[in-house]
């Protein structure tokens, strides 16, 4: 029986591979959440106009800065739960033993996190963009700046949610650990569109956003991955 | 010691190991070692550190002193060639709800990185008796057949090293058959298998040593 | 020297009561004659006027901020790497006193802010970063006391510090990267834009408040070692006599 089998071998396309695969597809079988964060950060922003008022020039203005507050509180809702089952039912201590290099899927886990949350509101934007009376090139760099952001922000939730795994007051720990480090991302990535709104160019804050998302992707997986050895410890 | 020409040489090695949980030292000094072909039984009482040693022996528990080798070398954290060789059953089953039994045993080998045809996953599965299960959610299983999706994995498995958590949990008289003849085949083609259980372990015509805790 | 006799807790235990005092006094000393230099010694400043002495609170408090957050996440480096017991607890130990400094900075520099800038708060990079530095601590403390076992809290907590890292040289260098209402450092490595009298103020209160630091946090570690050690025959030992 066992020599039917070539023998185990672990690659980094592999495990990111499995990660994705495998979370892809467990989001497919309830799609309804995904659909529910979409929801939440629609609604969210819609909030504002209702409670400031209805005047076009004020909200253009402040446009670019709900709608990044709404998508940063939309991708933290679905971190609680991005290892929580994964450690519930024995899976993450296979992953950690797996002869896949940890690197690949710890990076696969915060790709997956972003495809599902991340990449909707990416989509989502120029329409909530509309209704804030944003001009078209300030949708479009609105649009660039969550593209750019949202990794970022699955990447640095997800060690956070690593941290706090098996930790007693779970998401209320995970928002105090988690909120202060997305800040950077939200100034840079509001910033982007306010400075294209009011006629200097957004490179520069694009630019450090990109420069932001390039080193966490060669670092965060790291902590991830420590994070998760000390949680299965 | 009646035949020490024969001894073939220890794959498994763990050097004086220490661990202590909070307060509660667990084991102190312990050495164990198992060669190809050998079954070593964890044996001892509830919460005598069966599961823990068990653990430091894959790596996943840090050690406070000691050490654990496989075929001569110390296993450290990045050991790809020590994981590829390594078969972990913890006491949990590892198996998600939401996908089908042929699901998760898929992607449990994916994570092993073990490649096998679509045919040998099926035959797997219906050698454990999951043959008509195929396509139901692993939610609607019961807890001895999410652990039949674990034998399934060990027989696709080409790992040389089983570290077993209670593998006989809440299998029946046939299931628990099942298991012990795929631990006679593991170890009749030359693989190590450590096990934490309460019941004695021996696969059919052969025994397998044990180890107390006390 | 063996370090390691000295990284035993029950060692560190009687070293840190038998130093805690002497740091205590220093730092009462430290603590009179630098406010007497600052408040009373000190000329008024030409521009700012009286205001400007909560200098001698504020930049030793903002300084103390971020050394002792350095100084946190080394030891939690130490417990990643070695998996130490004492440097989880000295981590523990700093955090309330690194927060309480970063509190301080922020208040007094409120106090300050108000009457300079005409605000108490301006959301400047100097300002977040430091607001981003007080959670950091907070955080900390939340993830370090999280967890049933102290140990994987100890573990925890160190990787989240070693992470905040990043955020040091962010804090130091906004005031050179971005064009804030914060003013730059008046002290460096090139000289000091200050007159002698308020330079020496200002160094005695920092060497006042690192005396302070290190004698809290030997109280603090020894509680610490207490509570984590309570079942080992040398604390029945020492809480007997």
């Amino acid at each position: 029986m066992n020599g039917n089998a070539t023998a185990a071998s672990g690659s980094f396309a592999g495990a990111i591979a499995w990660s994705v695969s495998r979370d892809l597809r467990l989001a497919l079988r309830h799609p309804d959440e995904t659909l529910l964060t979409v929801a939440f950060f629609a609604l969210v922003a819609s909030l504002f106009p209702l409670a400031i008022g209805p005047e076009p020039q004020l909200l253009a203005r402040i446009g670019p800065g709900i709608i990044w507050v709404a998508a940063l509180l939309a991708a933290f809702l679905a971190l609680p739960s991005l290892f929580a089952g994964d450690y519930a039912d024995g899976t993450l201590e296979q992953m950690v033993l797996s002869p896949h290099p940890s690197f690949g899927w710890a990076l696969g886990k915060a790709l997956g996190h972003w495809l599902v949350t991340g990449l909707p509101l990416v989509i989502l934007s120029p329409l909530i963009g509309l209704q804030f009376g944003l001009p078209p090139d300030a949708l479009l760099v609105q649009a660039l700046s969550l593209a750019l952001g949202t990794p970022l922000l699955s990447l640095l939730g997800g060690a956070c949610a690593a941290l706090s795994l098996g930790a007693r007051g779970g998401g209320t720990l995970l928002a105090v650990l988690a909120l202060p480090l997305f800040v950077p991302v939200l100034i840079f990535g509001s910033g982007a569109t306010e400075a294209q709104a009011t006629g200097i160019p957004p490179e520069a804050h694009l630019s450090l956003l990109a420069a932001g998302l390039l080193l966490a992707l060669v670092a965060v997986p790291f902590a991830i991955v420590a994070a998760l050895k000390i949680a299965v410890d | 010691m009646s035949f020490p020409e024969a001894q073939p040489p220890a794959l498994l090695e763990a050097v004086s190991l220490s661990c202590r949980r909070g307060p509660v030292r667990l084991f102190h000094g312990l050495t164990l070692t198992a060669a190809g072909g050998e079954a070593v039984c964890l044996r001892g009482p509830n919460g005598s550190g069966k599961t823990t040693l068990l653990r430091c022996l894959a790596g996943l528990t840090r050690l406070d002193a000691g050490e654990v080798r496989w075929s001569g070398r110390p296993i450290t954290d990045e050991d790809c060639a020590f994981r590829e060789s390594l078969a972990f059953v913890g006491h949990l089953p590892a198996v998600k709800d939401d996908l089908t039994a042929e699901e998760n045993l898929d992607f449990a080998l994916k994570l092993r990185g073990v490649h096998v045809t679509d045919g040998q996953r099926r035959a797997a599965l219906e050698q454990v008796g999951l043959g008509r299960r195929l396509t139901l959610p692993a939610r609607r299983l019961s807890a001895g057949q999410r652990r039949r999706v674990g034998l399934a994995r060990l027989a696709l498995d080409p790992a040389r090293l089983w570290l077993l958590d209670e593998p006989l949990t809440a299998l029946d008289d046939e299931g628990q058959q099942l298991f012990r003849d795929l631990l006679a085949a593991h170890l009749s083609s030359g693989g190590v298998c450590v096990a934490a259980t309460h019941h004695p372990l021996a696969p059919a015509g052969g025994h397998a040593r044990e180890v107390w805790l006390a | 020297m063996n370090w390691f006799y000295y990284a035993s807790p029950a060692t560190f235990y009687g070293l840190a009561g038998r130093l805690a005092p002497y740091f205590f006094l220093l730092a009462a000393v430290l603590t009179g004659w630098g406010l007497y230099l600052g408040m009373l010694v000190a000329p008024t400043d030409a521009q700012q006027g009286e205001v400007y002495r909560v200098i001698y609170i504020h930049v030793p408090a903002a300084w103390m901020s971020m050394f002792l957050y350095f100084i946190m996440a080394c030891y939690g480096a130490l417990t990643l790497i070695f998996n130490t017991r004492l440097s989880g607890m000295m981590a523990r130990a700093i955090a309330p006193t690194g927060a309480m400094f970063t509190f301080i900075a922020l208040w007094t520099g409120a106090f300050w802010g108000k009457p300079t800038w005409g605000a108490y708060w301006v959301w400047d990079a100097r300002l977040t970063s430091e607001l981003v530095l007080l959670f950091l601590y907070f955080g900390f403390i939340a993830l370090a006391n999280a967890f049933e076992d102290p140990r994987r809290g100890d573990r925890a907590a160190a990787l989240l510090a070693v992470i905040g890292v990043v955020n040091l040289p962010i804090i130091y260098f906004s005031v050179k990267w971005w064009n804030t209402l914060h003013q730059g450092a008046s002290v460096s490595f090139k000289g000091t834009s200050m007159h002698v009298t308020m330079f020496t103020a200002m160094l005695v209160m920092s060497a006042a408040a690192w005396m302070y630091a290190i004698a809290v946090t030997l109280v603090r570690v020894r509680s610490i070692i207490l509570e984590r050690e309570r079942r080992a025959q040398w604390v029945r030992e020492a809480v007997k006599a």
